[in-house]
């Protein structure tokens, strides 16, 4: 391998991409071997980098410097100043981080531990860091019994909001004899705030596959689909990509390393509906029709994409598999809580110094992911609310930092740790304000399939609207939380079940808010 | 041309997403008209009432004309709390319509959406494929000026 002074990673995503990205690099490609740097120092494209800043971003190794909004007019002085002569150009660091430099634990990573280094376009990079072992050997050491024993022995539990333990959901398709089974990928990723899977996609797209592949032979299926939203364009093509090249090294096909097992993947655009990501409206939305939910039993494990055994599972759960397989589940479980082991990937956004995306084990305090991974709040602010799990999460308050984000621990206060999105309110917004757009997203959202959601949705939006005009009263208040109690217990699918959740915790936890509105 | 379009995938009913899709990308109003539902209907087999459920079901699809551009601004609570509304008022002065509708020109279509997933640099819109992110007033002002001069 050759050996280089320092590494320079590129983001490449949706809006480095919208702002020149490409023209960027070549032009600093140029530049690098106009002053004979070209190899010392090694220029990567690379996906997320772990912080949202703003325009073109880069981060140097092994110095850790992270510059954002970078236009073309600052190659030459990037060049000169900090990689020929080694000082850092201050005036174009990432603003908001000031002085802090976040943890980024590559050691903990499990999910991530390739984002950010490979280059996700290259298969070569990707098998470079042990990528398809764990494939190999479940396809040609493993029997699917085994492979499902190790997955539920690791205690991987699904990372698209239910928390249902992954072998156990395997283990109810493996034994059922049918012609075809499949494996569908949820992909569709629409809960506000959520972009984790995005950023699986993005930064390390082999690993979700080798994650599929892994799942199709312990359930015995030939045939898989990712249904991902169609605003995710730059993951589509990489997924398209790393498909393409795995077909062409017969990692997936016919006959694959003379195993006589198949499998093929195919990419599935959906068009738009937050209730597509629901399990079996996705399927639905597969088969071509409208997106609503169906009645469950029988479960898409028993009855699926056209009635045949199918395991759907989330982006995060199954690039978790690589690793279960290849290090076994004791390893796995290393990391995180008894009850809840592995790992979990957040988004972290709002007024922290340094909003970005984090791994961290299972059970890790919202308050040690807010001041270790964020920087703590942005300078001149200070914490007032954290909504948790987008829309359908809940909103917690200073006095919840400590409690530990799992699935175990969280479900004390009703609320599942749904989509990874920590979204972190200062003390000048206001929570009735945000309940109002929490709610202009169900009213908009719900399917129209059942009255206690088509209707209570409307209700609700009403309801908040007229507190945020100042023309409500406590019994409104009130009449909220009764509407969204009788929707969970009534609504035919999870979204209509969720409003109560954002409801109950922004009352309970700030109701002096709600009384000072009712009485101006 | 919508049968042409269609022929291009295998007449099954999970293909409808994708023959949509294309022909609302081709058409230079971006929409699916009464003739390509027709067109569809005929070539996979389904009902048209089946094809204008699905059609209107999803946000992505439109049955009425819409302009060269199609502005979609998120309106979820993390652009929402970032000033989204600020730029939606921007976005009507400069553009002269409301929501939902085209310009005169048809140079613009002004929609609003659910998160898009970049909301990292809130607020956020796209604009046909084009993400467009931490935007502020000025920052608006430019791009549509930008896109007008383009014909
Ligand atoms: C309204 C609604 C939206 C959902 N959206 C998603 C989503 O975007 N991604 C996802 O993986 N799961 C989503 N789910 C959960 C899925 O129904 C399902 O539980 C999940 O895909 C199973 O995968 P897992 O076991 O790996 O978590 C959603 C559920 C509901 C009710
Ligand atoms: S709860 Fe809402 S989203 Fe679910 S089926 Fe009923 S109307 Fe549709
Ligand atoms: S909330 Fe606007 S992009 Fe996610």
């Amino acid at each position: 391998m050759k050996y280089y002074r320092s590494h320079v990673l590129v983001g490449i995503n949706e809006t480095s991409v919208a702002a020149g990205v490409q023209s960027f690099v070549r032009a600093l490609r140029a530049e690098l071997s106009k002053a004979g740097l070209s190899e010392e120092i090694n220029l990567l494209e690379t996906g997320p980098l772990g912080f949202f800043g703003k325009g073109i971003c880069l981060t140097v190794y092994p110095e850790n410097v992270n510059y954002e909004n970078l236009k073309e007019e600052h190659i030459p002085e990037l060049v000169q100043e900090h990689f020929l002569k080694g000082r850092p150009v201050a005036s174009l660091m990432l603003e908001s981080a000031g002085k802090f430099s976040p943890k980024l634990n590559y050691s903990k990573r499990i999910v991530l531990r390739n984002s950010g280094i490979i280059d996700p376009e290259s298969i070569d990079d990707y098998i470079g860091t042990g990528g398809y072992e764990a494939w190999e050997k479940a396809l040609t050491q493993m029997e699917p019994k085994q492979i499902i024993e190790e997955v539920k022995n690791s205690g991987l539990r699904g990372r698209g909001g239910a928390g249902f333990p992954a072998g156990v959901k395997w283990s109810f398709t493996a034994p059922l004899q049918a012609e075809q089974k499949y494996v569908v990928v949820n992909a569709d990723e629409g809960e506000p705030g959520t972009f984790k899977d995005r950023l699986i996609m993005e930064g390390d797209p082999h690993q979700l596959l080798e994650g599929i592949m892994i799942c199709a032979r312990a359930i015995g299926a030939t045939k898989s689909y990712i249904y991902i939203r169609g605003e995710y364009k730059l993951c589509i093509h990489r997924l398209q990509k790393a498909i393409d090249d795995c077909r062409n090294y017969g990692i997936i096909g016919t006959n694959i390393f003379e195993s006589g097992f198949d499998l093929d993947i195919e990419i599935k655009i959906g068009a738009g509906a937050y209730v597509c990501g629901e399990e079996t409206a996705l399927i639905e939305s597969l088969e071509g029709n409208r997106g609503h939910p169906r009645w469950k039993p029988p479960f898409p494990g028993v009855k699926g994409l056209w009635q045949a055994p199918t395991v759907v599972n989330n982006v995060e759960t199954l690039a978790n598999v690589p690793f279960i397989i290849s290090k076994g589940a004791d390893e796995y479980k290393k990391y995180g809580t008894p009850e809840c082991t592995g790992t979990k990937v957040y988004t972290i956004l709002g007024d922290v110094a340094y909003p970005g995306l984090c791994e961290v084990d299972m059970g890790t305090t919202l308050r040690t992911i807010i001041n270790d991974y964020a920087g703590g709040m942005k300078k001149g602010f200070k914490f007032k609310a954290a909504l948790v799990g987008g829309a359908a999460g809940m909103i917690l308050s200073e006095r919840l930092l400590d409690v530990k984000m799992d699935l175990a621990s969280l479900n004390q206060y009703s609320a599942v740790l749904g989509s990874g999105a920590i979204l972190v309110m200062n003390e000048h917004q206001s929570i009735v304000d945000m309940l109002w757009s929490i709610l202009r997203f169900f009213r908009h959202e719900s399917c129209g399939k059942c009255s206690p959601c088509k209707t209570g949705t409307q209700q609700l939006y009403r309801l908040i609207t007229k507190l945020k005009k100042g023309d409500g009263t406590m019994d409104d208040v009130e009449l909220m939380l009764t509407i969204a109690d009788t929707m969970q217990q009534t609504s035919f699918c999870a979204l209509g079940q969720s409003p109560i959740m954002a409801i109950r915790s922004a009352i309970d936890n700030f109701r002096d808010e709600f009384i000072a509105i009712t009485q101006k | 041309m919508y049968k042409e379009i269609c022929a291009k995938y295998a007449p099954t009913k999970d293909n409808l997403i994708y023959i949509l899709h294309e022909i609302q990308d081709t058409h230079p109003q971006h929409y699916i008209s009464q003739e390509a539902v027709t067109a569809i209907s005929e070539y996979l087999k389904l009902p048209e009432n089946h094809i204008y459920g699905v059609l209107t079901f999803y946000s992505m699809y439109s049955t009425t004309p819409r302009g060269k551009n199609i502005i979609r601004l998120c309106e979820s609570p993390p652009c929402y709390i970032k000033g989204s509304e600020n730029i939606l008022r921007k976005l009507k002065t400069i553009l002269g319509t409301g929501v939902g509708e085209t310009t005169k020109d048809g140079k613009f279509t002004l929609e609003l959406c659910a998160c898009l997933g970049v909301c990292g640099n809130a607020p956020v819109m796209m604009i046909n494929d084009d993400v467009y992110g931490d935007l502020s007033e000025e920052k608006v002002e430019d791009i549509i000026e930008k896109l007008r001069g383009r014909s």
